[in-house]
């Protein structure tokens, strides 16, 4: 039976979590450390790729692991115009938005007609063929990457230069892109897409075409994940075809799962944790022994295999559990 | 009395095994048509057929005056045509009213709806509860759907098959696994339905054929030996040898 959704601890972590970012920079202030604030606003750019990617992950069962190439589009349609000097910040996110879309659009067309395996090899390809054709244009950099000099430009008096102003703009993007979010896995299109993932026999004797809900659920992902892409692009102020490596990719999925996948803040859950951690492990371990810090990926990489194969549901269904107890 | 489905010389095989073979059929309007046989007799490859998720070798099938041989799974379901699965095949995650929901929301036109919250729509909900009504259900529409129990999955999978409004209900073997109390209240609700649904019944329960059917076709071996009615069945010294004899 379903039970309220409220005063849970998971919902008041959630809410707890939301409150702290929004006044991430007020404590980064006062503690002064930019360094925090740098790191928060990596969180918010790569929870909002996270979410794109668990809707059709999630709830969909589409594994993709070239979703990088979506961040890494969206950021070279702020790079590459800005070092032809079109500095309009609405140019760039309407190019990430629409080339990610139209990318994910040919792409998905494609790939959403093999299942399993195959899927997720064949979305790896594609996010390696942009890779490869990034790192081909000298022009833009090639593998040595692109500086951009700039950031876009929206307003006259908006100075998205300015870090605070910045993480308020990713904060407000966040908080719309989870609430379209939760729109959708509720509307009659995530119950499709919902429902596609349980059981697409059923769906097809029903009289879906399931293909078609998936692509247009993985085209409203690429497009999402693209405006995450340009908000990295400001963010980095340096872009490379690095961004898109299926290692990338692979990250993504990592949070996605770390986090919990199908739920609403599982993503935000995932990413923090993934990179806290990234960030601490070293330099816990230098603590405990000088040097040791260097071999951090050890066990970082054991602390995410133990989540994913013992904590079922992630860090969203531990809480979950911690609410039933 | 109108053809609605009619089926001719329709062939399927896997490799060596012939599972559909030469397989000609006629479903009038309004009638309860009911296919019986032998295990592995091919009754469950035939309804794929007919529903178009899978496609036979050879042969024609026609619905409501159109060749649909070639349409898809879905095209077929929007003309008319709903299943039920012999494997209970519902969605787990889902309360019962969302399962019925989503079959009656493809009744309703395309789902690209991405902003309005589907659970609070009140027409569809509304014939979502009818149809569990009319399974017998209502009293756990909230509940999770796989909390339920084996029978009243049985009974969700015939609420979705009738949420889609079809012409026709093709119901594979709706009876399987259920104790003899559960077959008569399945009995009982496909009952209500007769004269007014057009069904393929495939079944076992032989007290359930004969309670429901107005026509039964024998299949054995892939091949239909004979159609008739219920009664000419009974005493039909071929079908008798083939199956009746041995479940007797
Ligand atoms: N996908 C398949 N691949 C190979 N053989 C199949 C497949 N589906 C069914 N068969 C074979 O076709 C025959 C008919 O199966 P089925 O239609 O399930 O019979 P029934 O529903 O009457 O028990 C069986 O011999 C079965 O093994
Ligand atoms: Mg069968």
């Amino acid at each position: 039976m379903r039970t309220s959704n409220f005063l849970t601890p998971k919902w008041l972590f959630s809410v707890a979590l939301l409150l702290l970012l929004a006044v991430t920079p007020i404590l980064s202030d006062i503690f002064d450390q930019a360094f925090y604030l740098s790191i928060a606003t990596r969180i918010l750019i790569l929870t909002i790729a996270a979410i794109s990617l668990n809707f059709i992950l999630g709830y969909g069962g589409m594994i993709s692991l070239g979703h990088a190439a979506f961040i890494g589009i969206g950021a070279y349609c702020v790079g590459i115009p800005i070092y032809h000097d079109y500095s309009s910040g609405w140019l760039h996110i309407f190019l990430a938005i629409t080339v990610s879309a139209l990318f994910a659009l040919i792409t998905g067309a494609i790939s959403l007609r093999t299942k399993g395996v195959h899927f997720i090899m064949i979305t790896m390809a594609f996010a390696q063929m942009a890779f490869f054709l990034f790192l081909s244009m000298d022009e833009y950099g090639g593998d040595d990457g692109l500086t951009i000099w700039y950031d876009s430009e929206f307003f006259s008096g908006i100075d998205i230069d300015n870090p605070t102003t910045f993480y308020y703009i990713c904060f407000v993007s966040l908080i719309l892109v989870m609430y379209l979010y939760h729109r959708l896995v509720a509307s009659r299109f995530g119950r499709v897409i919902r429902g596609a993932k349980s059981n697409e026999k059923r769906m097809q004797a029903l009289g879906y075409s399931t293909y078609n809900y998936r692509l247009v659920a993985y085209v409203i992902s690429g497009a999402v994940c693209g405006y995450a892409g340009a908000l990295m692009g400001n963010y980095t102020n340096f872009i490379s075809p690095d961004m898109m490596g299926w290692t990338r990719s692979g990250e993504l999925i990592f949070m996605v799962v770390l986090g919990g996948t199908a739920t609403a803040f599982g993503p935000v859950f995932g990413v923090l944790s993934f990179l806290v951690l990234e960030e601490m492990l070293p330099n816990v371990m230098d603590m405990i022994h000088d040097g040791a810090g260097f071999y951090w990926h050890l066990p970082f990489g054991l602390i995410l295999l133990f989540v994913v194969l013992f904590v079922r549901g992630g860090i969203s269904g531990f809480l979950d559990r911690l609410g039933k107890r | 009395m109108t053809i609605l489905l009619e089926v001719r010389g329709l062939h399927k095989s896997f490799g060596g095994v012939i599972a559909t073979k030469n397989v000609s059929l006629d479903v009038m309007e309004g009638e309860v048509h009911a296919i019986i046989g032998p295990n592995g007799a091919g009754k469950t490859t035939l309804i794929s057929q007919l529903c178009g998720e899978q496609f036979p070798d050879a042969g024609k099938v026609r619905f409501n005056g159109r060749d649909i041989t070639k349409a898809s799974g879905p095209a077929r379901a929007k003309m008319g045509i709903a299943r039920s699965f012999q494997i209970t095949t519902v969605f787990q995650d889902m309360t019962l009213l969302e399962n019925v929901a989503l079959a009656a929301q493809a009744h309703d036109g395309h789902s690209f709806h991405f902003w309005r919250n589907a659970n609070s729509e009140p027409e569809i909900n509304r014939q979502a509860m009818e149809r569990l009504k009319e399974v017998g259900l209502e009293a756990k529409a909230m509940t999770l759907s796989r909390e339920v129990s084996h029978g009243e999955h049985r009974q969700l999978e015939i609420a979705m098959a009738l949420a889609t409004e079809p012409k026709m209900l093709l119901l594979d073997e709706p009876m399987a696994g259920m104790g003899s109390e559960e077959s008569q209240r399945m009995i009982e609700i496909l009952q209500r339905f007769k004269g007014q649904k057009t069904m393929l019944l495939v079944e076992h329960d032989m007290d359930a054929v004969f309670a429901l059917a107005d026509r039964i076709s024998v299949l054995v071996y892939g091949e239909i030996i004979a159609t008739d009615t219920p009664d000419a069945i009974r005493d039909n010294e071929a079908v008798k040898r083939a199956y009746l004899g041995e479940e007797a």
